[in-house]
């Protein structure tokens, strides 16, 4: 008896360990799919955490024209290479150009675009 | 020695028990467990990328700490230097910044809102709220918790990228005349007094 009862502890702990680390993307993760995976290729997985050490929120949400709700943007690859969204940095001077496509390309097939990460934003509202 | 392997046995739940719970408890209590890259349930852990990108870990354990969102205080981490992020990148533009607070929820219940431009000017512009979501005079704009938890006004936000609706008094931080508090220490509005200390 007690050590079944061991055994489903030993169980139910693996199972916490196995869970916690599935949790979740990083606040603000904003996977970009409206025409990456139609065009063959993995998701976006924009990393709000990572740009905002770099670069205040004015820089791409005022000068590049980025409007602040996921999904209002038509950011394609033509527009970027162009020099606009993305593409004002990413051209191989500030940061890596358009020809590192996986290191944006980077998310899991599937998933919806949208913004993610942390319990705090999967409640009833729009996000 | 059935007695004595029984017995370890039940110190073994014991242990197991208490340090599940000690795990849990500390898991709600302490920030820092940032997930690597390969294991967030949005990179894909076959891309090149998940071993090239900087794990935010590594960038975000160095910063001052918070107990949610991206786990750190960024207005703070900001106003200390420890992080420098560029204003601009087209030399024309103009950076505009505000130091004016706006009270706000005058006639409410929870204590009132303390809206501080200057720390939101360092990080946006103006344009960024004016005029789409709130109109430039004050109280020309009805702002209510139901919009700002549907994602709109300041839930635009909060509850996206800064601070989630969860924290309640950060916002809600001027306490009325009167008003008796009893408020979680990692919620004390005294944090946003000038030469407040946080958590």
């Amino acid at each position: 008896m007690i050590a079944r009862l061991v055994v489903a502890a030993i169980a139910l702990a693996l199972a916490f360990f196995v869970d916690i680390p599935e949790a979740g993307a990083e606040y603000a993760d904003v996977v970009i799919n409206k025409q990456a995976e139609k065009n063959g290729m993995r998701p976006v997985v924009f990393p709000h955490w990572f740009h905002r050490i770099r670069f205040r929120c004015k820089v791409c949400h005022a000068e590049l024209g980025f409007k602040m709700r996921a999904g209002a943007n038509d950011v394609t690859m033509a527009a970027i290479i162009d020099g606009k969204f993305c593409g004002a940095c990413h051209n191989n001077d500030i940061a890596w150009s358009v020809e590192k496509c996986d290191l944006c390309h980077s998310g899991k097939r599937g998933l919806p675009s949208g913004i993610y990460g942390g319990h705090e934003t999967s409640g009833p509202g729009r996000w | 020695m059935q007695a004595s392997i029984s017995r370890v046995k039940v110190h073994l739940s014991r242990w197991l028990a208490g340090s599940l719970l000690g795990l849990l408890a500390a898991g709600t209590v302490f920030a820092g467990n940032w997930l690597p890259l390969a294991k967030d349930g949005v990179h894909d852990p076959r891309s090149p990328a998940a071993k090239q990108l900087q794990e935010p870990k590594e960038a975000l354990s160095r910063l001052t700490p918070d107990t949610t969102g991206n786990q750190v205080r960024w207005v703070l981490s900001l106003e200390k230097g420890e992080i420098n992020p560029r204003e601009k990148l087209l030399p024309e533009t103009k950076v505009r910044k505000l130091d004016q607070d706006i009270l706000l929820n005058l006639k409410g219940g929870m204590p009132i809102v303390r809206f501080p431009h200057k720390q939101h000017t360092e990080w946006l512009d103006c344009s960024n709220c004016h005029d789409q979501l709130f109109e430039q005079k004050t109280g020309a704009t009805k702002i209510s918790m139901f919009n700002i938890l549907q994602g709109e006004q300041c839930g635009v936000c909060h509850g996206a990228v800064a601070f989630p609706l969860t924290e309640c008094y950060r916002c809600h931080s001027v306490v009325r005349p009167g008003q008796t508090t009893n408020l979680p220490t990692h919620m004390n509005p005294q944090f946003h007094k000038p030469g407040g200390v946080g958590p």
